[in-house]
């Protein structure tokens, strides 16, 4: 069911000489037509920073929205452990190719070679990028850059600037945006939502914003649109997103007609803090690097699993004999550093089996208790200290004498919107980088990899293949605003809106959402199953008409308003999560993120099909309430060639 | 018309306010140990006072030590309406002061205005008994003193108990405002670091007590030979 | 663990827009868990004001509905959250944000009062909600590295001393949450200002412009209104990530010598 739509672009010619035949290929823009070409940038994370600041430089004319205060605020700020790159600082043995072929080995099969070489190819300037910028990496005494090992790989290749490299590499991207702000090529529009994205004769042509802080509903227009919108993991209601991390910019290019690409994969994140109530609205991560020292375990009698939930006992009381390591029994050869996709589904199987260890049966311990007698408190404190003091600061534990609770959580989404070997989408001028894109983690993200991601699209790749496009453009005016096109799509916005305070029911928007996370997480959570998915989209569909139909939003669209903010946000998850479903019912194979449980080996690992599933799912918008059509890229492996994963022996 | 960075820049002013609280620091220093001669001889600090009467080079130092303080003075006022103005129309209606910050460094205005209060009397106690008097011409204070006999008019001053306490409330408001203002000036000049800071505070501590301690000395003890 | 459940008063200060008059709203919330968060025991009420906003009212009783606040990564390093709480930026506890407060740090029965951040650079936007472009201005100004993307020297091709990394990571760890502001009884920006001076200051690549950068940060700062340091250091004490106001010294030692200089 291959389309003339999806076409790939990936240029011809062996794998390691195909960017630098692209770049030779592609076409430029001079100076002088750059100023008369407008771009949108829709989000300043790692991605949208680094492409509207290096877009500015350039000397395009860039508009940047965020609906936060400040650009320096996108949620890539969150990131803890650090970046990948292929600089064989430590000699041991690491290179380009190592690095492509331990990512598309660790997304389990499910990425396109090409974007994924690329992305391995421009690792390293990136390093040197983020240096110039004045990012404090971590150094050794001799004054050179450090690294740290990440799971699914065996050389060191992550950079890191304590536990706060997002941060540290967010406000490089932030302060090169301030930068062309101040040299007046970019201009920036915090406390602004993308609502819809303005289509004409096949090409954007702009887009439909709302004011934050005044509710008024904007034009902007211009030659081309860059989504960096980041990732929809709030589908789930918990997850490790930010609150206000949603999936809307790229739902609407979706329903313009951008497809959308593997919907379903979802990447669980094993260590997190433990959800403690229906009172909680987020979930906090803990870095995976602590599952070097840590040893993961369940009791294995039930009545220590009773006594523990009701207080009588401790952790520390239960002996070593009675303590089930289950991932170091399970996986004896890869033990507690099993990729997060294995650890997480094995943790949640010990909770459904009744293990778990907190008053709601979620939870599993990550102990240090053998670390502190082979290393001594010090060590342990120096590797771990500032996140053993905000584990306590979270739950009053004390984790160098309690092990800590944990339990998975979602955390990134691998799907999003489908780009060609260019990053645009299947509209023309449209553009989507980072975590709203598709492209270079197949099914399974592998730790310290989308900082790397977001930034090579920002900074390498968007800035030269945009050029390509907008050298079609250099004779075309400035995008009116006033056209039909952008009346059509404001209008729809404004009756959207005032439909939603219309309705006037009696459920508030969090209380909804609550109930779509649950869907989601019981149906389209750590294991799938086909009866837990077409269950989910008829439940996901009837919570939809719920939701049209008794939501309550308070206050007006003329006003600071976080209700309606959150309100069309949920609108979209509503369908967004019925997608996922979807795709996750297509795809009758278990890879990655994406676990069915009718394939699984006879001891429960995954089992991929790569004779019927060596695809992308492409999915086409139809209509509301619409099945969408189905679409496949296929996937064809030149290079690293496709082998199960094991991590037994 | 560009204007220095002295005025024009917050760095520049608080630069201002650290030179010229730097002086006053010294001056200070400089009066306390000679104010422990009297202690010690009355000859030898009348001696000090006659040196410092209307000599061009003591005269020369008045005035810009008076320079210093109206300066010192007009930036701090300046320097607290602005920032007042910063603050905002809207006042938090609780407010903690967080743990670690003196009471002195939020209070340096009016702690100055304490300072300049005893100033002001200490002036007319000393100051316009000795030099001015010698600028006048005369060779004879209101009191009958000889203006060069410092030591008796300190004697004189500390027979009366609530000059003792005047001047002890002066000291402590002083010793507040140097505790808080010596580090600063350091802090505000840009001579301070991690490893500084801490120490800078402690010898501001110990410098302003010391400076401090030997004025009231001087008192307390003219005060109790009074008694006995 | 204890886990009693509490009821507990809330002061919040209700504002329409930023030309609107503001004032003090009395709320009550049940039955909070002390192992929730401020910021979602914040959620529960607004939830809770929101189930009374849909009922129709008999007679008007002043502010209905929720009110707003910033929050969002809910993990204490986006700076959104900006909440003066009891007295205290990021409320009572140190080297935290608002979303880290934890309600077990308050008791069952307590009056809990909520103020935005108050400084003329920040204006109320709406309820608890603030503007802080300012502190953007200020970095546009000069807070960055004059460096194209690309055409950069390999990343180990200058070294930098280990402590001299560290203590600019210690300056970078600066969220941009105002915190330093709102408790500085000057509304001086001076640790925000001197953090990102700092912290570029001593990496080789930043050095080169620290005389321009140093005088066009406090340039601007002073024209958006800030306030004149006066060395209370009740920024250090409040800033979520425990930046030292060591870092003012060096921003005043940078500016004074480019200044001298000039």
């Amino acid at each position: 069911m291959a389309t003339d739509k999806l076409v790939s672009k990936v240029p011809a010619g062996p794998l390691e000489n195909k960017w630098s035949a692209h770049k030779a290929a592609i076409k430029v823009v001079s100076p002088a037509n750059k100023r008369k070409l407008d771009i949108i940038v829709i989000g300043t994370g790692l991605g949208g920073g680094a492409a509207a600041a290096s877009l500015g430089e350039l000397g395009y004319n860039v508009k940047v929205f965020c609906i936060s205060d400040s650009p320096r605020r996108a949620h890539s700020i969150a990131a803890q452990g650090g970046i990948n790159a292929a600089k064989n600082y430590q000699n041991d043995n690491d290179s380009v190719y190592r690095l492509f072929y331990d990512t598309i080995k660790g997304g389990d099969y499910r990425a396109r070679e090409a974007n994924v070489y690329r992305l391995a190819e421009v690792s390293n300037s990136i390093i040197d990028q983020c240096v110039a910028q004045g990012v404090p990496f971590a150094r050794e005494y001799g004054g050179l850059l450090d690294n740290r090992s990440f799971g699914g790989a065996q050389v060191s290749r992550t950079f890191y600037a304590r536990g706060q490299t997002g941060q540290q590499l967010l406000l490089g991207a932030y302060a090169a945006l301030n930068r062309a702000v101040a040299k007046g090529s970019v201009k920036s529009y915090p406390r602004h939502e993308m609502l819809d994205v303005v289509v004409d004769g096949g090409e954007a042509r702009g887009i439909i914003a709302r004011n934050l802080v005044t509710g008024e509903i904007e034009r902007f227009g211009a030659h081309a649109v860059v989504i960096a919108s980041g990732g929809y993991g709030n589908v789930f209601f918990l997850s490790t997103n930010a609150m206000n991390s949603n999936g809307s910019a790229a739902f609407q290019c979706y329903r313009k007609g951008a497809m959308f690409a593997n919907p379903c994969f979802t990447q669980i994140h094993p260590t997190c803090i433990p959800v403690h109530g229906d009172q909680q609205s987020k979930l906090t991560l803990m870095s995976e690097s602590l599952r070097n020292d840590g040893r993961i375990w369940v009791p294995k009698k039930m009545e220590d699993v009773k006594a523990i939930r009701n207080g009588a006992k401790k952790a520390s009381d239960i002996e070593e004999k009675d303590r089930d390591y289950y991932l170091e029994r399970r996986y004896p050869a890869f033990g507690n550093l099993v990729p997060r996709d294995v650890a997480s589904r094995a943790a949640k199987e010990r909770c459904d089996a009744g293990f778990g260890v907190n008053e709601t049966g979620l939870a599993v311990f990550l102990d240090f208790k053998t670390a502190i007698e082979r290393l001594g408190v010090d060590v342990i404190r120096a590797r771990y200290g500032n996140l053993f003091q905000m584990y306590e600061k979270i739950t009053d534990v004390d984790p160098y004498k309690e092990p800590m609770m944990i339990y998975p959580a979602v955390h990134y989404t691998m799907g999003g919107i489908w780009v060609d070997y260019n990053l645009e989408t299947t509209i023309s001028g449209l553009y989507a980088i980072g975590e709203a894109n598709f492209s270079d983690h197949g099914a399974n993200r592998l730790g310290a990899s989308a900082l790397m991601q977001g930034l090579a699209d920002g900074y390498f790749v968007l800035p030269y293949t945009i050029g390509d496009y907008l050298s079609k453009k250099i004779q075309a005016p400035k995008v009116a605003t006033d056209s039909p096109a952008f009346d059509e799509a404001e209008k729809e916005i404004r009756e959207k809106i005032a439909k939603l305070f219309a309705i006037k029911g009696k459920q508030t928007v969090d209380e909804l959402h609550k109930k779509l996370g649950n869907i989601m997480w019981e149906d389209v959570g750590m294991a799938r199953s086909k009866e837990s998915l077409e269950r989910a989209i008829v439940e996901i569909a009837k919570l939809r008409k719920e939701f049209w139909k008794d939501v309550y939003v308070p206050g007006e669209n003329g006003e600071f308003n976080q209700e309606i903010e959150k309100a069309l946000r949920l609108a979209d998850f509503l369908e967004l999560g019925e997608l996922m479903a979807r795709d996750g019912l297509n795809r009758n194979e278990s890879c990655g993120g994406h676990f069915r449980v009718e394939y699984q080996t006879p001891e429960g690992e995954a089992m991929r099909d790569d004779d019927k599933f060596a695809y992308v799912s492409v999915w086409e918008y139809k209509g509301a309430d619409e099945a969408p059509v189905l679409h496949k890229e296929v996937l064809e492996f030149e290079v690293a060639h496709p082998a199960q994963r094991n991590y037994k022996d | 018309m560009k204007l220095p960075f002295i005025v024009s820049s917050s760095v520049g002013r608080k630069f201002v306010m650290s030179l010229s609280g730097a002086f006053l620091v010294l001056f200070f220093s400089f009066h306390a140990v000679m104010n422990v001669v009297a202690i010690i001889s009355a000859d030898a600090y009348n001696w000090i006072c006659a040196a410092l009467g209307a000599n061009w080079y003591a005269i020369l130092g008045t005035l810009v030590i008076v320079g210093g303080v109206v300066l010192h003075i007009l930036y701090g006022i300046w320097l607290t309406l602005q920032n007042r103005k910063a603050r905002g129309t809207e006042r938090y209606a609780v407010s903690k002061n967080p743990p670690g910050v003196a009471w002195s460094s939020r209070n340096m205005l009016v702690l100055g205005f304490v300072v300049l209060g005893g100033l002001a009397i200490h002036l007319v106690h000393f100051w316009s008994k000795m030099q001015l008097v010698e600028l006048m011409g005369a060779h004879e204070n209101s009191l009958g003193l000889s203006p060069q006999d410092g030591a008796a008019l300190i004697a004189h001053t500390f027979t009366a108990w609530y000059n003792v306490v005047i001047y002890l409330v002066w000291f402590a408001a002083l010793w507040l405002h140097l505790t808080h203002g010596m580090w600063s000036m350091f802090q505000s000049s840009g001579i301070s670091n991690q490893t500084w800071l801490p120490r800078l505070k402690c010898i501001s501590n110990v410098w302003t007590t010391a400076v401090v301690g030997m004025f009231a000395l001087v008192i307390i003890v003219f005060f109790i030979k009074s008694l006995i | 663990m204890e886990n009693k459940l509490m009821n507990l008063t809330l002061k919040i200060w209700r504002q329409k827009d930023a030309k609107s008059k503001g004032g003090f709203e009395t709320y009550t919330v049940e039955g909070v868990s002390p192992d929730t968060s401020l910021l979602e025991m914040l959620d529960i009420l607004n939830n809770k004001l929101i189930h009374e906003d849909s009922e129709p009212v008999a007679f008007d009783k002043g502010c209905r509905g929720p009110f707003a606040f910033d929050h969002d990564c809910r993990e204490g390093i986006c700076g959104m959250c900006s909440l003066f709480i009891n007295g205290e930026a990021h409320g009572p506890d140190s080297e935290i944000t608002t979303c880290q407060l934890h309600m077990r740090k308050f008791k069952d029965g307590d009056t809990i009062t909520i103020e935005p951040w108050r400084s003329a650079a920040f204006p109320v936007i709406r309820d608890l909600v603030v503007e802080r472009q300012a502190f953007d201005k200020i970095l546009q100004a000069g807070g960055f590295v004059n460096v194209n993307t690309g055409g950069v020297p390999d990343a180990n091709s200058i070294p930098i001393a280990r402590d001299d990394a560290e203590e600019s990571m210690d300056a970078a760890a600066c969220i941009g949450c105002g915190a330093c502001v709102a408790t500085c009884k000057n509304g001086s920006a001076m640790l925000f200002v001197s953090a990102r001076v700092s912290s570029l200051a001593l990496l080789p690549q930043g050095r080169v412009e620290g005389a321009r950068r140093a005088k066009a940060m406090v340039a601007k700062m002073d024209e958006l209104g800030f306030g004149n340091c006066t060395n209370t250091q009740a920024c250090q004490m409040e800033c979520p990530k425990g930046i030292s106001i060591a870092h003012i010294a060096r921003l005043n030692r940078e500016f004074l010598a480019a200044k001298f200089k000039d």
